[in-house]
């Protein structure tokens, strides 16, 4: 029983962080249509970003994530400007290879830039762990869980109740009567993008300092956005948060009762039943935005 | 589709000009030593460390006048810590390089998908790192390790045993041949001395949650858990154990485990956890050649590299050692020649005297060097040699 509390619990902090992996990458997927490959170097590009401010400039550990995010949205800004705005008339297929191309070209930057030796971030947390009867827990996780939430709850916020998330989603359901309303359309897909972006790079600061910084790190992150974004249906908020919980919490019991050596492939084998049976998601309801 | 086919048509110009300048130079007057390490991807800091070494290796040589009065060249290639891509690498050595001798490929899954290469086109290759028992057993002649299979470094740790005070053991290892390896070697040795073995639980090699292992391993009551992986991995595994207050004595094996690195990045988590090794740049003088072994440590300083990775960066010294020696034994650059002059070669390496014995199925066999092996245990931060093993 004990073990399984246990379990659960890892279960859920793993979900929170494929959660927060997922929206960024649902959102310019679902949204915007674009497969973005790159979107587990915005996550390596975030934690190194935090890493920089953390130990060359010598920054609060509170204020290196939201600088990580800023740093994220930036580059995702300008490669929105350089990269997608020249190709909008392409097919999906061009741009799948032009996000390949920037997935390398980003982990080769990093390669570059910081080395293939592992990093490790330092945090103001104890690494003494909670004890809540049978099971414990690192303040840091805690932490980590609570800002993903948050981060979650603001990213749809922003997108069900303001007027940006409104023209955001009018873009892409119909640029021309879009444009004909007033919005900048042109405005709004650097926007989207680079709000992306900024959630993965927010996702790599609060996760950096959990595990280790290396530059293919992304890799796996990328992985696990998408399956996040398979489970929960394409551009399907909720169904991104939830499908994170569910992917960490069946890859921790798969793990836990039936073999470590095929942990993932616990988490892919539920990926090609939903894929079976629900084509559209774990959670898509009937429609969907995009 | 007009923007695609230019887009593509400049894709290959680039891809052709790349392919043009990188040709090599004609006949330079040098000897070539291959080299294929992870660079890149989940292991590549130790895969850096041993190029480090290996650069240092050369220098040396080439310092005391090369080999056949030739400059040494190392050709190092990247594996990207994939197996596939040390096969690539290895061929590209060999076909396209023609070098005479490889030294590779850290993992021993890497080292096994380079292995039908060398048997392929016939070069030999100086095994540095990879642990697997199956290296030397398959019956691949042009493979000579100097690096210790699993099994003789259970054998090492047997006579620790009882002053470690293992009553049951579990597993945590990589889910690559090493790892799988190591669990069986270890598992074996620890039976015959009367120890139980409990949970063997795996993790791959690019995972960085391994919290679900651990919950497994506590709740299996065991005393000491044997961990088989990466420095990365291993740094993950102490702060994760820390955090669910696993309280269990740990022997990381396959001598990778870079402690000063863990000290450094794990922290307290590191502390009383013993290290499997095969050099102490801590205590040079412990070493079978003291002088040698400082003037390592002093020379990697020199050049600014850290010191966490010596205890990786000396297989790179001597992997090229034992290649160019062989060099020099065959006098000439050809890779039968070569495969030939490994078994004669003697020299006496960062680690200790390099010198290979037959190895796997007759007719057929590989090279097996018999390494130091040694244990040291984290205390107060620092590096000690544990209380029994200083006795010895």
């Amino acid at each position: 029983m004990d073990q399984l509390l246990q379990h659960l619990l890892n279960g859920l902090l793993l979900g929170a962080t494929y959660s927060l992996l997922g929206i960024g990458l649902t959102l310019v997927f679902g949204l915007m249509n674009v497969v973005n490959f790159a979107h587990g170097e915005f996550y390596t590009l975030g934690a190194y970003a935090a890493f920089a401010v953390l130990t060359l400039a010598s920054v609060n550990f509170f204020l290196a994530i939201p600088l990580a995010i800023a740093a994220g949205a930036l580059v995702g800004a300008v490669c929105e400007r350089g990269l997608l705005r020249p190709l909008r008339a392409q097919s999906i297929d061009t741009v799948m290879l032009v996000m390949i191309g920037l997935w390398i070209a980003m982990q080769n930057a990093e390669l570059l830039g910081w080395g293939g030796v592992a990093k490790s971030v330092p945090t103001p947390f104890t690494t003494e762990p909670l004890v809540l009867g049978a099971v414990s827990v690192a303040p840091l996780r805690i932490f980590v869980f609570t800002v993903s939430g948050l981060l979650i709850l603001g990213a749809h916020l922003l997108l069900a109740r303001t007027k940006l998330g409104r023209a955001m989603r009018a873009t892409f359901q119909d640029r021309e009567t879009a444009a004909l309303m007033g919005v900048s359309i042109e405005r709004i897909h650097t926007i989207t993008f680079a709000f992306g972006a900024g959630l993965a790079a927010g996702a790599g600061a609060l996760l950096g300092p959990v595990f280790l910084l290396y530059p293919s790190m992304g890799d796996l992150a990328s992985l696990k956005a998408f399956s996040v974004v398979i489970l929960g249906g394409l551009g399907n908020f909720g169904g991104a948060a939830l499908g994170g919980l569910v992917l960490g919490i069946a890859e921790e019991l798969g793990a836990g009762y039936v073999s470590s050596g095929y942990r993932d492939a616990v988490g892919f084998l539920m990926i090609v039943a939903v894929l079976l049976l629900r084509p559209s998601g774990l959670f898509a309801r009937a429609e969907r935005v995009g | 589709m007009k923007q695609a086919t230019r887009a593509l048509f400049t894709v290959f110009v680039t891809l052709a000009t790349a392919v043009t300048l990188a040709a090599p130079a004609p006949a330079q007057e040098t000897v070539k030593v291959g080299v294929i390490q992870p660079l890149s991807g989940p292991v590549a800091a130790s895969g850096n460390y041993v190029r480090m070494g290996a650069e240092i290796g050369r220098d040396w040589i080439n310092a005391r006048g090369g080999v056949l009065g030739r400059k040494v060249e190392l050709l190092i290639e990247d594996n990207k810590s994939d197996p596939k891509e040390a096969a690539t690498a290895a061929e590209k050595l060999i076909v396209r390089d023609k070098v005479p001798v490889i030294v590779g490929a850290w993992g021993s899954s890497m080292t096994l998908a380079a292995m039908p290469k060398l048997e392929e086109y016939g070069v030999p290759m100086v095994v540095e790192t990879s642990s697997a028992a199956t290296i030397t057993k398959r019956g691949n002649p042009w493979v000579f390790r100097i690096s210790p299979p699993s099994e003789m470094e259970a054998l090492g740790l047997e006579k620790y045993l009882r002053d470690l005070g293992i009553k049951q053991a579990d597993f945590l290892a990589v889910n690559t041949d090493w790892g799988r390896g190591a669990v069986g070697a270890f598992g074996d040795v620890l039976k015959r001395s009367g120890a139980q073995v409990g949970t063997a639980e795996f993790m791959e090699q690019a995972a960085t949650d391994m919290n679900a292992q651990i919950t497994k391993v506590k709740a299996g009551g065991g005393d000491t858990l044997f961990l088989t992986t990466s420095v990365e991995q291993i740094t993950l595994v102490l702060k994760q154990a820390q955090e669910q207050r696993l309280t269990r004595k740990i022997i990381t094996t396959g001598g990778s485990s870079s402690p000063s690195q863990l000290i450094k990045q794990a922290g307290a988590a590191a502390e009383g956890t013993y290290h499997i090794l095969f050099f102490l740049p801590w205590f040079p003088e412990a070493m079978p050649d003291g002088r040698l072994a400082k003037a390592f440590v002093d020379e990697w300083a020199k050049r600014g590299h850290p010191f966490e990775g010596l205890t990786e960066g000396f297989r790179g010294h001597d992997g090229v050692l034992t290649a160019v020696e062989a060099i020099r034994i065959a006098g000439k650059p050809d890779p039968k020649a070569v495969r030939e002059a490994l078994w004669q070669v003697s020299v006496m390496g960062v680690n200790g005297p390099i010198k290979f014995e037959k190895d796997g199925p007759a007719g057929k066999e590989s090279g097996q060097s018999k390494p130091s092996i040694f244990i040291v245990q984290v205390k107060d931060g620092k590096i000690a040699l544990p209380e029994f093993a200083a006795k010895r």
